[in-house]
């Protein structure tokens, strides 16, 4: 299997006019109809419009225009990003049929860099799960194993890269829904640091968590997205107003002279695969020149508590819109109260409802000292120990999940099995950093491992300058084929 | 810090009206059991004695974020309009909110 061509070459390709926008979506749209049957990665795939604004980059290409550094280049959006006219359901009934009537500020800056949008894709219900099983229209199948999970929440970005639906995705991060199912799925999946990708037009889940971020085949392809999507938005008032690292200018720079810390903790629960592979990612890390030593940050082993007492509790409160006025599914009652309970008991999944009930007792009269205050207390604890090992170290490496792609089915009944499987995402989420999952070769059973880079607040250049070197010494990952009768 | 007492039935069936959703009987016990699991794995952060450590609700926060008071265009109303369950006279319709008319 030879690697995907650089989204930047194929992207120069159509800029130059020696291939057509027209092809390169056509040619995806042949591999989703082969494989979307069996993988489920998206709930909405967007032939028409995808073929509509294809022909118009070719137009323009024609005209001698310049579309932009994605001209003509599919996108797959995780289905809780808005779309103009276009449903976004962030897989849930309560917004099944709803067309927001605006895009999200990153939907905007892909189309000024001449993307194609091609799907939405599965999900969680609202973000919220680790294997896009509480999805209200089904799972995602993983397309390494279709008996396994793609990880989740962003899980239907992931397969649809890892199936080569499409070259490019975007998802969102709130306790790892980038990295995990990126590392499950065998990709490249980056959480950039809280306040550098506009959240606007994102639908909220954990608003002081929730970060987008992209989904690529390789690094250089994650951090052309990055680039293209980063920078400060008006219309978030949480957007940083401050430069933000361009990432694409210094992916060849090496780790000559750098530190890298390998997290203890994260090593602590893992599978003994993965920590093999994320060692192997070390020693190639001290081959090109950096230095590598073990380092401890106590606190992160308190981040999965705390971050399962903050983020129901931002999402119960957030999750308070859906009463079926505005906008989505209602279901009639007698009075607006008996109307709104009808609505949401029939428009949620359990998932949603437990973690809405979750937030709600947390920060209810009595138990938010306790429960809620404590978490952001720990939030700070948990800033103050990696800001100390960031002291020692320009970057941290860790696994990015402590097993490789469970079984469909195996972890949806029991909630708390399910959340360890973002042990090792949810720190950087809650201190607000950036972090990336690099595949890192295959686990014992085959099945894709991703190391990750954690990284300080806005050192995102350092992070795809050392992901550069990890993945240039990754070992082979089987890549799935998707045939689609046509030679390749 | 002293625990917080254990998640009962009765707080479920709080929680749940208070956030507007309705339960079975078996839905309340098995929620009270998955939640109750959730609170005590939780534990480890409630009992941590974390007496004036500042609380962080924003990681990176930033404040006093303003724009100049000038009219500039919203979303267009009948497109919103248009995605609401029901509507009348350029409104939100809703059911009675109060108790029978006089």
């Amino acid at each position: 299997m030879t690697a995907p061509r650089p989204v930047q070459e194929t992207a120069a390709m159509i800029r130059a006019g020696e291939e057509s926008a027209v092809e390169v979506l056509e040619h995806h749209l042949a591999v989703i109809d082969a494989g979307e049957e069996s993988i489920h990665a998206f709930n909405l795939v967007m032939g028409d419009s995808a073929r509509d604004r294809a022909r118009a980059i070719d137009a323009q290409v024609a005209a001698g225009e310049d579309p932009g550094p994605l001209a003509g280049i599919p996108v797959a959006l995780k289905d809780n990003l808005c779309t103009r006219g276009v449903p976004t359901t962030c897989s849930s009934r309560i917004l099944e049929g709803w067309r927001p009537p605006y895009d999200a500020t990153v939907v905007t800056r892909l189309a000024d860099a001449g993307a194609v949008i091609i799907g939405k894709t599965n999900m969680d219900e609202f973000a919220m799960g680790s294997s896009t099983e509480t999805s209200a229209f089904g799972t995602t199948c993983n397309p390494h194993d279709l008996t396994r999970v793609p990880g989740g929440s962003s899980g239907g970005s992931a397969a649809a890269v890892a199936a080569g639906f499409a070259p490019l995705a975007l998802g969102s991060d709130t306790g790892g829904s980038i990295r995990q199912p990126a590392a499950l799925c065998g990709v490249v999946g980056m959480k950039p640091t809280y306040g550098t990708v506009s959240r606007y037009g994102l639908v909220a889940f954990a608003s002081s968590l929730d970060q987008i971020g992209p989904f690529a085949t390789s690094v250089a392809d994650a951090a052309l997205l990055f680039d293209v999507i980063g920078g400060h938005d008006p219309l978030d008032s949480t957007s940083l107003n401050r430069p933000t690292p361009r990432v694409l200018s210094v992916l060849d720079e090496g780790v000559d002279g750098m530190t890298v810390g390998v997290l203890t903790e994260f090593l602590d629960g893992a599978d003994p695969d993965v920590v093999a592979r994320v060692n192997q990612a070390a020693e190639a890390l001290a081959a090109a020149g950096a230095r590598i030593e073990e380092i401890s940050v106590p606190e992160v082993a308190l981040g999965l508590s705390a971050y399962y007492l903050i983020a129901p509790g931002e999402a119960s409160s957030n999750l308070a819109r859906y009463d079926g006025v505005r906008y989505g599914v209602r279901v009639d009652a007698e009075d607006t109260v008996a109307m709104n309970t009808a609505t949401r008991t029939a428009g949620f999944g359990a998932e949603v409802k437990r973690r809405i009930m979750l937030g709600t007792y947390v920060l209810s009269a009595g138990y938010m000292d306790a429960y809620y205050n404590q978490a952001l207390r720990v939030r700070t604890k948990i800033i103050e120990g990696f800001a100390t090992a960031y002291a020692r170290c320009d970057v941290l490496l860790g696994p990015t999940a402590p097993t490789t792609a469970f079984a469909i089915g195996a972890k949806v009944d029991d909630p708390l099995t399910m959340y360890l499987s973002d042990v090792c995402t949810i720190p950087t989420n809650l201190a607000g950093h950036p972090a990336i999952s690099i595949p890192f070769g295959p686990g014992d059973d085959g099945l894709p491992i991703g190391v990750q880079l954690l990284g300080p607040a806005l050192s995102e250049g350092t992070l795809f300058q050392v992901a550069a070197v990890v993945e240039a010494a990754a070992p082979a990952l089987r890549v799935p084929r998707i045939t689609t009768g046509a030679p390749s | 810090m002293t625990e917080p007492a254990r998640l009962t039935r009765e707080d479920v069936a709080h929680v749940a009206a208070l956030a507007r959703l309705h339960l079975s009987d078996e839905e309340l016990d098995l929620y009270t059991g998955q939640l109750a699991q959730v609170l005590d794995h939780a534990a480890d952060v409630a009992s941590l004695d974390l007496a004036g450590v500042v609380p962080t609700a924003h990681a990176m926060a930033v404040t006093n974020v303003m724009r100049l008071d000038e009219p500039r265009p919203c979303l267009d109303r009948d497109e919103v309009l248009g995605q609401a369950p029901s509507v009348e006279d350029h409104r939100f319709r809703v059911p009675r909110i109060l108790g029978e008319a006089p």
